[in-house]
């Protein structure tokens, strides 16, 4: 089924959602990828205030390709999220709510998920420019030298997710797979 | 006039950049019509009702790339581009890897493509900032005509290849282990569905080639060696039962193709190479 969010999220919001549930969300969410999560991972070791207040809020793994003229942003799918894993549970005591990406997490990620009440969503990867059609506004907010690997302030209309882990640590990519493998044929 | 040959063609460095530049856009925009085709029939068959959205939504944006000219994913990816350089073909004006990359430069500028390069591996990673340099192979065929390929290859597919140097005692059994294995361990991450790229034989550099190669091909047309084609459908049926699905969600879908590409080998050598192709598979090809 179909569910509709705003952001920032609620805990009784994420409570509510699934593993395999389609999402739509709107409202504001932050882009991140390998470089900005490295970054912000540095101002929190030397202790300095991040540039995005992250509590109740989403970060898209995104790095979009430019915006032609008289558009928003270029295509926005996502990227494979594993490569965020060491910064995530960081991230996630920071007051983070939600990722988008796409991808397996590893074990601390899930544990840090339950533990924060927190939802990781899939977007469609290699669908960017099918995606891009549900930002509204983009702006930089952060690393402005770091080209499309930038933090992004974005603001979002219907944006389709999938819930690949929930609250509770269901996993879609565990169980969808489950229902679907093939035992195999006995010679 | 060389002796006894015949004229050598000119081509100038400026009408490499030029397709080069044209290639890298064209790529970026137009899903090539057999993976178009083979998204379609695996909507129609797929089990999965979640799994028949996603291979819907994802035609959905392959439509949306071609119509409004913006690129089908973001990671526009390295480019990789293959030349076939005629041997009666005399390149003048200037240097041949500098005109592809200045085509890449350019394509990847005008046409709105993400630059995902870093100048170094493991160190600092400052992107070039322009898509440079390119991954360049060339092989000399005979005729006077340049045949340019370019592939915008992502990486997060690319990340999810794999290559093995296997015992001639491992057998087919155990190429088929590796292939598949190396697809399921990949799971999600690659964008599912995906083709797989496979190289038997050669050496370590050139099982690697011939699987980046085997993507080339279109799928739905197989190895012309029968055992070959036989071992590509095999694998494909047990690849599409892992049930990883499309993205990863779950479903029947998780291969559009396995394609191999075989070389001879050492007599103490098997390497395997398994190099992943996300859904997104682009690549354009022109004759200069």
């Amino acid at each position: 089924m179909t569910k509709t969010i705003q952001t920032p999220l609620t805990g009784q919001v994420v409570e509510g959602l699934e593993a395999g549930d389609r999402v739509l969300i709107s409202g504001i969410i932050y882009t991140g990828r390998d470089a900005a999560h490295k970054g912000l991972a540095e101002m929190m070791e030397r202790g300095e205030k991040l540039p995005v207040d992250l509590k109740g809020q989403i970060i898209y793994y995104v790095g979009p390709c430019p915006a032609k003229s008289g558009r928003v942003i270029g295509s926005a799918g996502p990227t494979t999220s594993g490569r965020m894993d060491s910064y995530t549970p960081l991230l996630l005591d920071k007051g983070l709510k939600g990722m988008i990406g796409k991808g397996l997490r590893n074990k601390e990620v899930t544990e840090s998920i339950i533990k924060n009440k927190a939802v990781y969503f899939a977007a469609i990867g290699g669908a960017g420019a099918l995606l891009a059609e549900s930002i509204k506004e983009a702006e930089v907010v952060a690393f402005d030298d770091l080209g499309p690997e930038a933090v992004y302030r974005l603001k979002v209309e219907d944006f389709p997710v999938t819930v690949v882990i929930d609250s509770r640590g269901n996993d879609l990519y565990k169980t969808g797979r489950g229902k679907y493998k093939q035992k195999k044929k006995e010679i | 006039m060389p002796e006894g040959g015949a004229a050598l063609r000119e081509i100038k460095m400026g009408e490499i950049t030029k397709t080069v530049e044209e290639l890298c856009m064209e790529a970026n925009y137009n899903l090539p019509a057999d993976i178009k085709r083979a998204l379609e029939a695996a909507a129609e068959r797929e089990e999965s009702p979640l799994g028949r959205e996603i291979l819907s939504d994802i035609l959905k944006n392959a439509e949306i790339a071609r119509r409004d000219r913006v690129p089908i994913c973001q990671d526009t990816g390295l480019a990789v581009v293959f030349l076939e350089l005629g041997q009666d073909v005399r390149l003048v004006g200037g240097d041949l890897s500098e005109a592809v990359n200045e085509g890449v430069k350019k394509g990847y500028a005008n046409g709105y493509l993400r630059k995902s390069s870093v100048d170094d591996p493991f160190m600092v990673r400052k992107n070039t900032g322009d898509n440079t340099p390119a991954v360049i192979h060339t092989t000399i065929v005979p005729g006077d005509r340049l045949r340019i390929t370019v592939v915008p290859k992502g990486g997060g597919s690319e990340n999810m290849s794999a290559l093995a140097m296997l015992k001639p005692s491992d057998g087919v059994e155990g190429v088929k282990r590796f292939v598949v294995d190396t697809v399921e361990r990949a799971g999600s991450n690659p964008c599912p569905p995906v083709i797989v790229g496979v190289g038997i034989g050669g050496t370590i550099e050139m099982t690697a080639l011939i699987a980046k190669k085997a993507l080339l091909r279109n799928v739905g047309e197989h190895n012309p060696n029968p055992v070959v084609a036989k071992l590509e459908r095999e694998l494909l049926e047990e690849i599409n039962g892992l049930g990883i699905g499309p993205q990863g969600f779950g479903g029947s879908t998780t291969a559009l193709a396995v394609n191999i590409e075989t070389f001879p080998a050492h007599i103490a050598s098997m390497p395997v190479a398994v190099n992943m192709q996300c859904h997104a598979a682009r690549h354009s090809e022109a004759f200069v």
